[in-house]
């Protein structure tokens, strides 16, 4: 089974995450990067995958030179080999752009699987595996936290805000899946080792049949008008409990009028 | 004025809050006409008018309903082609930002997610990284489609009439590609949702336990709130993961929000920190939690919850 993980490189939570002024696109050299939390799942669910039914396990990235960093994880995780396309002209795409980009480099890798992360912790859009499906023609089966294959069939729960939906789809298909499908694994030693020998194919736009005129800030559908840092919350009163600490609470609840 | 669809939100019928919302922003920036997808609208259709609902494109055919996501953006895709509407507002749930996403595909369009405000020229407002940057968007191609978080809106009635119209779109194979089997319910009792609800209760890690987690409930019922849980409490199995709050869980930005046993990791500031009034209770003085709060008491939550619970139902 030809198994593609899309991996992406984000911006630490834990460290300062702000947008450029000169252009309102991510500020990447302020943040420590490090791969997207959710992909991690995506990529141990393709490993699953590939440990139950065979086939090969592809991550592609599309991202800056830091980015190597994310696609060692998961070559080191287990993956066999990689697709990085490098290219300036990428540089602040917005969703549809990106999904576009993707597509055109899922066509050159074929698939029978396309497996990714449900959102990224930086833009958090949670809409790259809608609009793959859509723009490849396959089955979305996505927010999933369970993906069982047999054969050519992919039965699967999609969690919905009331539960969740069984679904059932037919391969190839792109699946998103949700934090909690499954336990990463931690990256062995050997596994570490292996992986910077593993083949990483580095392609720019052209070469990954990407329009460069359809990529890019530039040519982006969506534009950032402005931004500014939230004004800090004021902080408010703390007390330490004397034996009357839910009281107090009441009595400022009252005072709100929540109660 | 400018027509502007609104993507109805409906489990079997009931219309979810959210909707009444983007109802209510909708007729703000132009004129609102619901789009009713699946089975159940006879239910639906006073609330709709309530809200200030112009117009209703009703899809009654429960195929629309039967496969994931896919046959609500063509119908969209088809009413956007029709009526040329000014701009289309979905909610900003897990499948209404998947069906902007199809919709921007099939449309051509930009897209706009997790907006919490709408301008005049569909400026929307975003609050990114956790809350930390509040930045405006728009969309410079095509017709805007943007993913409105519940909450962002207060709802307002406004009683309207609307006139009714049938549509029906011819699905392709692939708008049928990901068939829902069966639809799960999950029982969450009189709780509001999550993500809907005015006031959130959340427990952390301080709770220690899965059965210590009836405290937060009581809590919780007590102010007619919805329960919430930290990552460290889903990661511990002591309460689902679809009730969790933070970066890879839900974005809450209710009225009210008590933290109890959080100590506010930037995971979970992530997921609350829009929240209008945030109340914390936690044993540690240096929690980075008491950074946001309004009011806050430092002391043993299995002290401070329950005479909270006892309190309220007092004054009530």
């Amino acid at each position: 089974m030809n198994i593609v993980v899309l991996v992406k490189q984000v911006p630490d939570t834990e460290s300062p995450r702000k947008l450029k002024s000169e252009d309102s696109t991510l500020d990447r050299a302020a943040a420590d990067g490090v791969i997207n939390e959710l992909d991690e799942y995506a990529i141990e669910e393709g490993l699953r995958i590939k440990e139950a039914h065979g086939g090969e396990v592809t991550v592609v990235t599309l991202g800056p030179g830091k980015a190597t960093e994310s696609i060692r994880k998961a070559l080191a995780m287990g993956a066999d080999k990689a697709v990085h396309v490098l290219d300036d002209a990428l540089a602040g795409s917005d969703a549809l752009q990106t999904s576009y980009a993707i597509a055109q480099v899922l066509g050159r890798t074929g698939f029978d699987l396309v497996i990714l992360g449900s959102e990224s912790t930086d833009a958090r859009t949670g809409v790259l595996a809608a609009m793959l499906a859509e723009r490849l023609g396959v089955p979305q089966v996505s927010l999933a936290n369970k993906v069982e294959i047999e054969g050519s069939s992919i039965k699967a729960q999609r969690i919905t805000d009331y539960g969740f939906d069984r679904v059932e789809a037919t391969l190839p298909a792109v699946v998103s899946v949700v934090e909690k499908i499954n336990e990463p694994r931690y990256p062995s030693f050997k596994g570490i080792m292996a992986a910077k020998k593993k083949p990483v194919e580095t392609l720019g736009v052209a070469d990954a049949g990407i329009d460069a005129g359809q990529v890019g800030l530039a040519n982006a559908a969506t534009a950032v008008v402005d931004f500014a840092e939230a004004p800090p919350r004021a902080q408010g009163q703390i007390v330490s409990d004397e034996g009357d600490g839910g009281t107090k609470i009441a009595d400022f609840l009252a005072a709100k009028k929540f109660v | 004025m400018a027509e502007i669809l609104v993507l109805v939100d409906h489990v079997d019928g009931e219309v979810k809050k959210v909707t009444l919302e983007l109802l209510t922003l909708a007729n703000r920036l132009g004129e609102a006409s619901a789009v009713w997808v699946g089975a159940g609208y006879d239910g639906a259709k006073d609330k709709l008018a309530e809200y200030g609902a112009q117009k209703v494109y009703v899809g009654a055919d429960e195929e629309l309903a039967s496969y994931v996501v896919a046959p609500k953006a063509a119908l969209l895709a088809q009413l956007v082609q029709e009526k040329s509407p000014a701009a289309v507002l979905v909610a900003a749930t897990g499948e209404g930002k998947e069906v902007a996403g199809r919709l921007a595909v099939k449309i051509g369009s930009g897209v706009l997610t997790d907006v919490v405000d709408v301008a005049d020229g569909f400026v929307a407002e975003h609050s990114i990284f956790g809350g930390g940057t509040i930045a405006h968007a728009k969309v410079t191609t095509g017709t805007p489609v943007i993913a409105v978080r519940p909450n962002a809106v207060a709802a307002e009635a406004a009683p309207a009439t609307p006139a009714e119209e049938q549509v029906t779109v011819a699905l392709s194979d692939t708008d049928k590609g990901t068939k829902i089997v069966e639809k799960v319910v999950q029982e969450k009792g009189e709780r509001p949702d999550l993500t809907e609800a005015a006031i959130v209760v959340s427990g952390g890690r301080g709770v220690g336990g899965a059965e210590n987690f009836k405290i937060i409930e009581g809590l919780a019922d007590s102010l007619g709130a919805a329960v919430g849980a930290s990552r460290a409490a889903t990661d511990a199995g002591w309460y689902p993961h679809q009730f969790q709050v933070g970066q890879t869980g839900k974005t809450v930005s209710p009225q009210l929000y008590i933290a109890v046993g959080i100590s506010g990791a930037i995971q979970h500031r992530a997921g609350m920190q829009t929240s209008k009034t945030i109340i914390a209770i936690n044993k540690d003085s240096e929690a980075p939690i008491f950074e946001l709060v309004d009011f806050g008491v430092v002391g043993d939550l299995f002290q401070v919850a329950p005479q909270l619970t006892e309190e309220i139902t007092k004054r009530k």
